[in-house]
């Protein structure tokens, strides 16, 4: 708008070019997003349907060759039996993250903002945030000496308290691996998650705390019937972003077991990152690429509907 | 709103206590066995080390030196390269005219909702056909076109909460688009793109899917791959890859704590709006 009011001639003149002239204005509005729409469209969308082009192929690594498979990788998915597996690794990720950084964590909030002192409560959430500034890889591989038998923390704790007789290779045992790797996992994400939920808290008004003590309420059910209804949105949020996650995992995985002892790690990230780049086989990983996309998707979808929901009430 | 009875508190106390020893006591552990000998490492978890001497983290220091650069480079590039991309097109969405706008929010905030493990496949052969595969540019570009929706879904939820009385009034006084997006909108937006850099940062700093899988080469490699791979060379050396470990983990967790304020900012309009 600004361009045109700057030259009140310009629409009316009517000269030849006038209107080419104004397409190119239209156009050179565009400028401001022209940038992201090129990097964020070739680099984050193009691939996305790339993917599924290549998942319909059988690629040659070696010769370079590609044929046409129609369906046959996503017939495979269904016979794959680590596929199953790692289905349930991940869904196992996302069952115990919920539990522990949405209800656990939420819990905590709810602790924490109810300490009198700010200081306390301002250096209780940043200390439990400090494992989610770390990367995890650093985490990944300190839990994978802590889980290490003889050496580690895990075994040196359970023997001072007696219970020596429960050490383990935990990581090394296939019905450990996962889930000393989804403690981890715990470990260095609640306090994020505990931050997160404190700052929802924040929002809640105190009179809302001042008529509920007035009534007699005490602390677990003021929890019950104001903190928990009032920060439910984030809750649902929460729920959401962390089966999102729990499904993208990757790099803890890759870094303590690498999907193993005998794949009874894997998950569906990891499993990718295998076919594809360790067997060669594109085409296969694109396949099992798409089944990730399709359940990250409908967690996307699930957000958008809370978010649009929320906006309306 | 201390809403605790006497008991309950000493309850709640020793439990936030020792949910604190569970965090802390692990990465104490880590910078601890940094300089404990490899075979105080075998012998026992516990116990403070026999020396205080350096020589473990300076072998990690040689070790990792290269990786750490590599890191930096990317950080920073990346960095610059994503705030400044976002905060050009956050104005463009929230500030001047442009056919179609809708659509191109969807469509920029839509790519958060892409997993990069999808797009590892295809990423392959494209970074190949660019001639960047195996370089920090290739780092650099997918950070910043898989941080931009991010970043720009942050600022722009900032600018359209800024009034728009100051834009208006340079407008009449004849100041062109980019002239207000520099001299007003930006230093007006200093809290939230301070806080976009501390994210952004953070996961650059920390990405190791992209890094593993597109670099191969020690002198490009960031740390998170560099570290993963220490494991395997450095054999029973121990003490110098918990050593590397803390190094790594060291400069982001005393940004984190130079810049809370902003930290919790960007974490919570990220996930509150």
């Amino acid at each position: 708008m600004t361009d045109i009011h700057q030259d009140p001639g310009a629409a009316t003149r009517q000269e030849p070019g006038a209107t080419s002239r104004r397409v190119i204005q239209e156009f050179w509005r565009l400028r401001w997003v022209a940038v992201a729409v090129a990097l964020v469209g070739s680099f984050v969308y193009w691939p996305i349907i790339d993917n599924f082009r290549v998942s319909l192929t059988h690629q040659d690594i070696f010769t370079g060759e590609t044929s046409p498979a129609g369906l046959e990788n996503y017939r495979r998915l269904t016979e794959d039996p680590v596929i199953g597996l790692a289905l349930w690794n991940n869904l196992a990720y996302a069952v115990i993250s919920v539990l522990f950084q949405v209800f656990g964590a939420f819990l905590l909030a709810a602790i924490i903002e109810g300490l009198g002192s700010p200081r306390a409560r301002a250096f209780w959430r940043a200390v439990y945030f400090i494992p989610s500034a770390i990367s995890t890889t650093v985490t990944g591989l300190l839990f994978y000496f802590i889980y290490q038998p003889g050496m580690g923390l895990m075994d040196g704790v359970l023997q001072g308290l007696g219970l020596g007789a429960w050490s383990r290779v935990w990581l090394g045992d296939p019905d450990t691996a996962i889930y000393a790797i989804i403690a981890m996992s715990q470990w260095q994400g609640f306090g994020y998650a505990a931050l997160l939920f404190s700052v929802a808290i924040q929002k809640i008004p105190a009179e809302l705390y001042d008529a509920a003590r007035m009534d007699g309420a005490g602390a677990l059910r003021q929890i019950w019937s104001i903190t928990l209804p009032m920060t439910r949105e984030m809750t649902g949020l929460m729920v959401i972003i962390t089966v999102t996650g729990a499904f993208q995992v990757f790099n803890e995985v890759m870094v303590m077991t690498g999907g193993g002892p005998n794949n009874a790690s894997q998950v569906l990230g990891t499993w990718l990152y295998e076919q594809g780049f360790n067997q060669n086989d594109m085409g296969y990983a694109a396949a099992i690429g798409s089944l990730i996309f399709a359940v990250t998707m409908a967690c996307g979808l699930a957000q958008l509907w809370l978010n649009a929901r929320r906006r309306v009430t | 709103m201390s809403f605790w009875p006497a008991m309950a508190r000493a309850f709640l106390w020793a439990l936030l206590l020792s949910l604190g020893v569970l965090v802390i006591y692990p990465l104490l552990w880590m910078a601890l066995n940094g300089f404990r000998s490899n075979s105080q490492i075998f012998d026992t978890p516990f116990g403070l080390p026999d020396s205080w001497a350096l020589t473990h983290y300076a072998a990690a220091w040689a070790a990792t030196r290269g990786f750490l650069a590599s890191s930096l480079l990317v950080t920073l590039v990346s960095t610059v390269t994503t705030v400044a991309i976002s905060a050009w097109t956050a104005y463009g969405l929230t500030r001047t005219p442009m056919p179609g706008q809708p659509l191109f929010v969807a469509f920029i905030l839509g790519g958060m909702m892409l997993s990069p493990t999808v797009a590892l496949v295809p990423l392959v052969r494209m970074l190949q056909g660019l001639g960047i595969y195996d370089t920090q540019g290739a780092l650099i570009l997918l950070y910043t076109a898989f941080r931009v929706p991010f970043t720009t879904f942050l600022i722009r939820a900032y600018m359209l909460d800024l009034p728009r009385d100051l834009d208006e009034a340079a407008t009449m006084d004849g100041a062109s688009p980019g002239t207000i997006f520099r001299r007003i909108i930006l230093p007006l937006c200093s809290p939230i793109l301070i806080s976009c850099i501390v994210l952004h940062i953070l996961f650059a700093w920390n990405e190791y899917l992209f890094a593993m899988i597109f670099t191969n080469s020690p002198g490009v490699q960031t740390l998170p791959v560099g570290l993963s791979s220490m494991l395997s060379k450095q054999g029973t050396n121990f003490a110098t890859l918990f050593a590397a470990m803390t190094i790594s983990a060291l400069p982001i967790v005393i940004l984190f704590f130079l810049t809370q304020r902003y930290f919790i900012r960007g974490l919570t309009e990220g996930i509150g709006k």
